[in-house]
């Protein structure tokens, strides 16, 4: 069946295509995202009931192979030490996540200059600061300004309390000198636009039922909507299709009833982020295109960039937030910039975890050996429960082409499209400055008072950030996208997540990729009429 | 509940015991074990997805211990215990469903003093806590490295 066409078709309904579709609806195209997910109905997150907990080991699951809902597709990372992560519906992984929302250091677009590794960005951090405020200003951010050794940043709410455990964190930080700082989170501490501020219902990530954590069905979405885009749901799309121009013509894709679509575009979108951006690419192969779409320079797919995290946590005699607040609420900068004197180059951000719920505490202490089978598990738990203390560094991944998604050639989706494959190991780099960042977490719990330390590095399902598989740059043989988003090879088609990262930093990357959406989107609006030259 | 029923008699058995193995009943904390018969049909009506594994897991047991749990002595069943959990993601399962059943009773969740209750609607009240201790961070101070 064939649509009728659009001027603009954007692939994916999360961070990034949220933002974009906001941002180009006042161009007053026809703008049209199809995503293979769902509305989410906030009646049934987790944390309305008194299952909560256990609903994250299936259906709320954080891994697609785990939740197995009908709008995810399997990926196949048996041979990476950390498993892809994510969500798929309408607000994509805004949904679950941890709402801990660093930005990229103007550093870090330069990191060749500075530091003789990796690639420079060809964008640089100014280009993005009025993007980053916007975006701020959209999914409503709580925080406090004024962080030495954080950008600036303007959060429009107060900071989230610092509770039981920040202060026993502060402590400890400051008794060992070193820099901590209240996170900027998109966790909204007052009511602001339609939200609800946050009543501490627990653990972020699984969705929140109150709206007071920004996920982009509630912030991005319906003001784009009301500005006329048009989002089709339960829509995966299978690959772009390009015509004798080699131009991208439209995208072929199942509609909710399994039904085969084309739809037409002027202007294709891709945002699907750093596993399903290449895959689809990828999938989208033709005559003209032998290796998939926008692959010139073989780059798609390669430089995957995970950021291993690094955690270490331990127990305290007095008691915690638990799971009675989000669960991070403040960062440190302190070991962010290179320092060769540590041993390995770059560095990383720290998020301090505020505690645990008690399935969770079970779970995880009797995994690592600490919860013991028996008549003393009673004492034991009760020793542990509700006194967690964590520490976890986000360690910046330094692009590696071997690191990378392909296609499997076994594993397809329920529609029977190929599934990604990931092949990922942990650089030595990285493996140093994870071991650096346990023993610094070491001894700011050790400060602390906790006790019965555990370290999980990596974090095997922490495969949160995507990033690196599409990169941007000026070079077509070493770029998959210009600096502005364009695909160096098929001149309508435009990659918008963090598959265009060049560099990952050491922090969370979702106000990031949004501020390049925004930018991305802004540039194209400049061109408008010569976008395709 | 189909899914359910694939368990056996026996591997329902064995569920029972090892339940109590991982979490005894005690007197002191006042707290039923994992085997009370409120938590047992708890285990076996959310089993759910994770049936497979479980009955994995309990199949394993099953071949190491050579009969019923229930049927071993202190000892045997102990070492039983240490080779099975040191055995992949079944056991892992099967101890994680006993743990997540037990760790929402209502009679446990008292015994730990917590609500009886979901986080939403009410959720939970946080002390805002002492912000002097970022005063030492803003008299520190320091210089965020540029881009040159």
């Amino acid at each position: 069946m064939k649509n009728d066409p659009v001027d603009v078709l954007i692939i994916g309904a999360g961070a990034s295509g949220a933002a974009i579709a906001w941002s180009l609806a006042d161009t007053k195209m026809h703008i049209l995202c199809l995503d293979q997910g769902g509305w989410m109905n906030p009646a049934e997150y987790p944390s309305t009931g008194r299952d909560w907990e256990a609903k994250f080991y299936g259906e709320w699951s954080s891994s697609p192979n785990i939740r197995k809902r009908p709008e995810d597709y399997p990926i196949n990372d048996d041979n990476s030490p950390i498993k892809v992560v994510n969500f798929n519906a309408v607000g994509g992984s805004t949904v679950m996540y941890t709402a801990h929302w660093p930005r990229l250091h103007p550093s870090d677009f330069k990191v060749r200059t500075l530091d003789g590794v990796a690639d420079d960005w060809p964008i640089d951090y100014d280009a993005l600061t009025p993007f980053f405020e916007e975006n701020d200003r959209m999914m409503g951010t709580s925080g406090l300004s004024g962080d030495p050794l954080s950008p600036l940043s303007h959060p429009p709410m107060p900071p989230q309390p610092l509770g039981l455990s920040g202060p026993m964190i502060g402590k400890a930080m400051n008794e060992l000198g070193w820099h901590w700082w209240p996170s900027d989170t998109t966790v909204a501490t007052t009511d602001y636009e339609g939200r609800a501020r946050c009543i501490n219902l627990g653990h972020c990530t699984p969705a929140c039922a109150q709206g007071a954590k920004s996920s982009t069905d509630i912030t991005y979405w319906p003001h784009a909507i009301r500005a006329g885009v048009e989002v089709k749901t339960h829509c995966r799309v299978r690959e772009i299709l390009t015509n004798e121009h080699g131009m991208a013509s439209g995208v072929v894709y199942y509609d909710k009833d399994g039904v085969e679509q084309f739809q037409p575009a002027e202007v294709v979108i891709v945002a699907c982020n750093g596993v399903g951006t290449p895959r689809l690419l990828l999938n989208s192969v033709s005559g003209k295109f032998p290796n998939g779409l926008a692959n010139s320079s073989g780059l798609v797919g390669k430089n995957l960039m995970f950021h291993p995290y690094a955690q270490i946590y331990g127990y305290v005699a007095e008691p915690t937030d638990s799971n009675r607040a989000p669960p991070t609420c403040l960062w440190s900068k302190e070991w962010y910039d290179t320092d060769l004197s540590r041993g390995f180059v770059r560095g990383y951000g720290v998020q301090f975890v505020r505690g645990a719920g008690p399935v969770f505490e079970a779970v995880s202490s009797e995994q690592k050996g600490i919860l013991p089978w028996g008549k003393d598990h009673h004492r034991v738990f009760r020793k542990l429960n509700g006194h967690r203390l964590g520490f976890s560094a986000i360690c910046e991944d330094l692009p590696e082409e071997h690191n990378r998604v392909t296609l499997d050639p076994v594993r397809k989706d329920s529609h029977g499209i190929p599934a990604p494959r990931i092949d990922y190991t942990i650089s030595e780099n990285s493996r140093k400055m994870m071991d650096h960042a346990l023993a610094r977490g070491r001894e700011v719990l050790e400060a602390g008072g906790a006790t019965d330390l555990c370290v999980n590095a990596p974090i095997p399902w922490g495969g949160w950030h995507l990033l690196g598989t599409a990169r941007m740059g000026t070079d077509p043989a070493r770029s998959v996208v210009n600096e502005w988003g364009r695909s160096h090879d098929v001149k309508n088609l435009f990659i918008v997540d963090g598959s265009i990262f060049v560099t990952s930093g050491g922090v969370n990357p979702t106000s990031t990729i949004q501020a390049l959406a925004l930018y991305i989107a802004d540039q194209m609006k400049q061109r408008l009429a010569n976008l395709f030259d | 509940m189909s899914e359910n029923k694939q368990l056996t008699a026996a591997q329902r058995a064995d569920l029972r015991t090892v339940a109590a193995m991982i979490v005894p009943a005690s007197e002191e904390y006042k707290v039923p074990g994992a085997d009370d018969a409120v938590i047992q049909a708890d285990m076996l009506a959310t089993l759910g997805r994770d049936t497979a594994l479980v009955a994995q897991a309990l199949d394993h047991l099953a071949q190491l211990a050579g009969k019923p749990l229930a049927e071993l002595d202190e000892a045997r069943r102990d070492t039983v215990a240490l080779e099975f959990r040191s055995r992949g993601a079944a056991a892992a399962t099967l101890v994680r469903v006993v743990l997540q059943c037990y760790y929402r009773d209502d009679r446990v969740l008292r015994s730990l003093g917590l609500e009886l209750r979901a986080p939403f609607p009410k959720g939970y009240v946080l002390p805002d806590g002492d912000w002097s201790l970022l005063d030492p961070v803003k008299a520190r101070g320091g210089t965020l490295r540029g881009a040159t």
